[in-house]
């Protein structure tokens, strides 16, 4: 292809970190390398079947760049086209949808200081303000022009807020935590960095701040999350670990698929989709996959954890990532799939560092790989990272994302399960549906499914945040009630009296302390006309005005929408006016016309956008609604 | 040729297709194989019964029996992707509306076209579009706003809008992205729909997404060609021929006045349509009808844009 790049060229550090990504040097003048006549003249290298396998290389180069250099700049940008035999328009377009690439030059320490709804109850808009005067300005360059700092979406960080990441670019790029965080903490973590002596020791799960159940005997879920040696493979084996894959080899796919079936376990990424349903719908075109050479089935841990509240997937996978790849594996093995990807979100380094590893110690001990355990089964995982977008953990976004193009929602028919990653039958599974999979092979499903109550199976994670006395994962069975559930967690802290409740994040809905004793399943929150959505429980004591939660909700819309289709795009923007207008006091026309207005923009956003983003980015606006005159 | 390939029998031999190793065979002249008989499905759409080929959508079932759909992204020459949701209808059974334009008909859908939930949704999208872009130049709007009773100017005049620079870097044409309601139909026919140049691409994100060229490079910097099949699918005039907008900017441009003529390219041998329009006996813009079954309404920069030597007057003759 002729991609007709402008004259902008890479530097050498730009150069040198996309050929590292890439494994070496390119062969030819046509990908960016020195000319040789003799051999460029004679032979084609590219073509567009090479394009087309390379594209999905395009984000892991992208952050190659991004990490080492802290900016991606125009010349990085051709040399990536050259590279990949992409167009530098759609390099252009795809580097600019996520929110972690800069393409202006940037100081190479950021500071992201989470300023969303769960950090807003724990002192983030003090952080801000007092960062402000310490380090100066948000966006501006600090600390000699070698760092900055910026507010930040929710950094799924929620039980140890205020939170803060710090990430420096460079040879060996780093990813720090600071969560809880203090003003003292980040300016000092700030300044280390930019003068290259930023600790080397990793961050750690600390189960006392994140697990508050640790060590119950009545833990399943969390058996193992928090134990020292649970993220090595001898020790997650000695605690349990991969019994359930050999018994899951006795069973065969079938077997595995009818106690998949009989445990009724429900999707717990937020839409609540039978998990064997998609399964079965994979197994079912064994036959086609057999027969064409060219077909692939697909399997994709979601791992894309950012709905505001949300760090369940985060906690498991820093605690007991072995967990997610057993999970995984059985999936492989009932879906015919070879290929795994786990797409983790971007902010999550240490979560990443730890699946790596796990990763790799299980291709060495033969967990995964061209035949596991001798037992025929061939099946691989690579872990994507993701970049800053929310939007991406809609399935068929991500699927957009892996395949190197913009992460916009594809529309639905057809599904992931018919045509989805690379266009092939998909499965895409939460990482918490993933670690139950495992329980229920080796309880059996009929044991997992009384569990819970009759449609709701099996036990649930909890993201406990907010104003609530011990933050953090729980683990309860299906059916516990809101009430119990803050018993558990030590009842309401800040002012001590409970206003509000966010159930599901900022795509969820707010309920009233009056409904406390909702039992927490799918039937009983949809009764109340609420959602568990991704098992967000945020607690807001009567200190908060819920006017700035609902702002705040309505300004990390604006900002996540991927822009693709009119409802959303701009009735995300159109709702942030309107409520802002009311929070002012200054409704056009009357408030009661400011309500009507929204309530029809809330409707046309459910129906007609594309995907579940807009669908949901008034829920949360209009439970609020229903329960409280809000703009009294 | 023949020792290598396993002899085929008489009749395979009859069917195999023409190639320059394989002679046409004296005789009648191979037909080519029927079309595959499309089964037909059967829908009912606000309650009457429709019958389309399988693989139709549910605007075509739709425009079958009358019923006018309001499109704004969709155009028959490119994939749909769906993006206004100014074509939504309600189908039985589903959550959420679907879009007429991409969705394909399944035996038995119940499809309503003008429910109170498709007329609120239209309504919607309507006046979020007219709110946030410059839609003045939008054949279809005016239309489509007065028949959904919208009105963008509820959202007040602060309400927030996509308006930047015209972008004026050549002499062929003007691109306004205060214009543009990103219905993604220029980056189609710039891409695999048409052109396969790829010189313009979706950037950045949400409600600042905008169309633009790598790094917002002015376009004789890109990898444009200036073939203007973009201009020709754009539904706002967003992008328009330069010779139109320095009209409209001098407020000559008046199409009642204008003449269009379709004729064929004179430069080579494809034989594209060429849609003349013609005001005061000038040539003021080039398009091609989409119906054209070689080029659906695709042109080069020569028949899109090489037309000025009609108009120029030689000096003097030279007996």
């Amino acid at each position: 292809m002729d991609l007709h790049l402008t004259g902008d060229r890479p530097t050498p550090e730009e150069k040198a970190a996309v050929d590292f990504e890439l494994g070496g040097a390119p062969e030819s003048v046509w990908q960016g390398g020195a000319p040789d006549v003799e051999a460029d003249t004679r032979s084609a290298n590219g073509g567009n079947q090479k394009a087309e396998s390379q594209r999905h290389l395009l984000l892991p180069v992208l952050h190659a760049i991004q990490n080492r250099i802290g900016w991606i700049s125009p010349g990085a940008m051709n040399y990536t086209a050259l590279r990949l035999d992409v167009p530098p328009a759609e390099v252009y377009g795809v580097a600019s949808f996520y929110g972690m690439f800069s393409l202006q030059p940037r100081p190479a320490v950021v500071a992201h200081v989470c300023d969303d709804i769960a950090c807003m109850t724990r002192g983030s808009e003090e952080l801000c303000d007092r960062l402000d005067t310490r380090l100066g300005p948000e966006n501006l360059p600090c600390a000699g022009g070698r760092a900055m700092w910026m507010r930040s979406n929710c950094l799924g960080l929620c039980e140890r807020a205020p939170a803060v990441l710090v990430v420096k670019a460079g040879q060996k790029p780093q990813q720090r935590v600071l969560a809880p965080a203090t003003t003292d903490r980040v300016q000092s973590m700030i300044n280390d960095a930019a003068n290259d002596v930023m600790p080397a020791a990793p961050d750690v799960l600390n189960p006392q701040l994140s697990v508050p159940q640790e060590g119950s005997p009545k833990l399943v879920l969390l058996r193992r999350v928090g134990k020292n040696n649970a993220p090595e493979l001898d020790g997650y084996q000695r605690l349990g670990g991969y019994e359930a894959l050999h018994k899951a080899f006795d069973l065969g796919p079938e077997g595995v698929l009818r106690e998949m079936n009989a445990s009724k376990l429900l999707g717990r990424g937020g839409a609540a989709f039978p998990a064997a349903k998609k399964w079965e719908a994979l197994h079912m075109q064994r036959d086609l996959l057999k027969a064409n050479p060219g077909r692939k089935h697909y399997l994709i841990c979601n791992a894309d954890e950012s709905e505001p509240g949300t760090f369940k997937d985060r906690i498991v996978m820093e605690g007991d990532p072995f967990a997610v790849l057993e999970g995984m594996t059985i999936a492989a093995l009932a879906t015919g799939a070879e290929r795994g990807y786990i797409y983790l979100r971007g902010e999550y380094p240490l979560a990443g560092q730890r699946l790596a590893a796990a990763i790799e110690a299980a291709r060495w001990e033969g967990f995964l790989g061209q035949n596991i355990l001798g037992s025929g089964l061939r099946f691989d995982i690579e872990l994507r990272r993701g970049a800053g977008a929310y939007i991406c953990g809609e399935e068929t976004a991500l699927f957009n994302s892996i395949e190197g193009h913009r992460g916009e929602p594809r529309n639905k028919p057809p599904f992931p399960t018919q045509a989805g990653l690379f266009r092939q039958p998909t499965v895409v599974n939460n990482v918490e549906t993933l670690i139950n999979v495992p329980l229920i092979i080796n309880q059996g499903g009929a044991a997992y499914a009384r569990i819970g109550t009759d449609s709701s199976t099996g036990p649930r994670l909890f993201c406990l945040c907010g104003h609530v006395d011990r933050p953090g994962i729980y683990e309860a069975p299906m059916g516990t009630t809101l009430r119990q559930l803050l018993t558990m967690a030590g009842g309401v802290a800040g002012t001590g009296r409970l206003q509000a409740i966010l159930l599901g994040g900022a795509a969820g809905t707010f309920v009233s302390p009056k409904e406390i004793d909702v039992p927490l399943t799918f039937e009983g929150t949809r009764a109340i006309g609420a959602t568990l959505g991704s098992g967000v429980v945020m607690l807001l004591d009567d200190s908060i005005d819920l006017k700035r939660i609902l702002l705040r909700i309505a300004a990390f819309f604006r900002h996540e929408t991927c822009g693709q289709c009119v409802p959303c795009r701009v009735g995300v923007v159109r709702q942030q006016e309107a409520l802002l207008r009311l929070v002012d006091n200054r409704p056009m026309g009357s408030k009661a016309d400011e309500l009507v207005m929204l309530k029809e923009m809330a409707q046309a956003m459910r129906d007609a956008s594309i995907c579940g983003l807009g669908q949901t980015a008034a829920s949360a606006l209009e439970s609020a609604l229903q329960r409280w005159n809000v703009f009294a | 040729m023949k020792q290598t390939m396993p002899a085929p029998s008489q009749a395979a031999e009859q069917e195999l297709a023409p190639t320059p190793l394989q002679p046409i065979p004296p005789g009648p002249v191979p037909q080519a194989p029927p079309p595959r008989e499309r089964r037909m499905i059967g829908i009912t759409i606000d309650g009457q019964p429709v019958s389309v080929p399988e693989g139709s959508t549910i605007l075509e079932a739709a425009r079958k029996i009358g019923i006018d759909t309001p499109t704004l992204c969709f155009l028959e020459s490119l994939t749909p992707v769906n993006v206004c949701r100014v074509c939504v209808v309600e189908m039985e059974g589903s959550r959420t509306l679907v879009p007429a334009c991409s969705r394909k008909v399944e035996p038995k859908m119940a499809i309503k076209t003008d429910s109170e939930r498709v007329r609120l949704s239209r309504k919607m999208v309507l006046e979020f579009l007219a709110s946030s872009v410059d839609v003045s130049t939008a054949p279809q709007f005016a239309g489509y706003m007065e028949r959904y009773d919208a009105k963008p100017e509820r959202f007040g005049r602060n309400a927030d809008t996509v308006e930047q620079p015209i972008k004026i870097d050549n002499d062929l044409y003007v691109r306004d992205y205060s214009k543009c309601i990103l219905c993604y139909k220029c980056v189609e026919a710039c891409g695999v729909d048409a052109q396969n140049t790829f010189a313009i691409a979706v950037s950045g994100r949400g409600f600042s997404a905008s169309i633009a060229t790598e790094f917002q490079v002015p376009l004789p910097d890109s990898a444009c060609v200036y073939c203007g099949n973009c201009i020709g699918v754009c539904p706002t005039g967003a992008l328009m021929f330069k010779s139109e907008y320095d009209m409209r900017h001098a407020g000559t441009w008046d199409e009642s006045r204008q003449q269009q003529t379709t004729t064929i390219c004179p430069y080579c041998g494809v034989g594209c349509n060429l849609t003349v329009h013609e005001q005061d006996g000038e040539i003021v813009k080039v398009t091609s009808p989409l119906d054209h079954s070689v080029t659906h309404g695709n042109l080069c920069i020569k028949g899109r844009f090489g037309w000025q030597f009609v108009q120029i007057e030689p000096a003097e003759k030279q007996e």
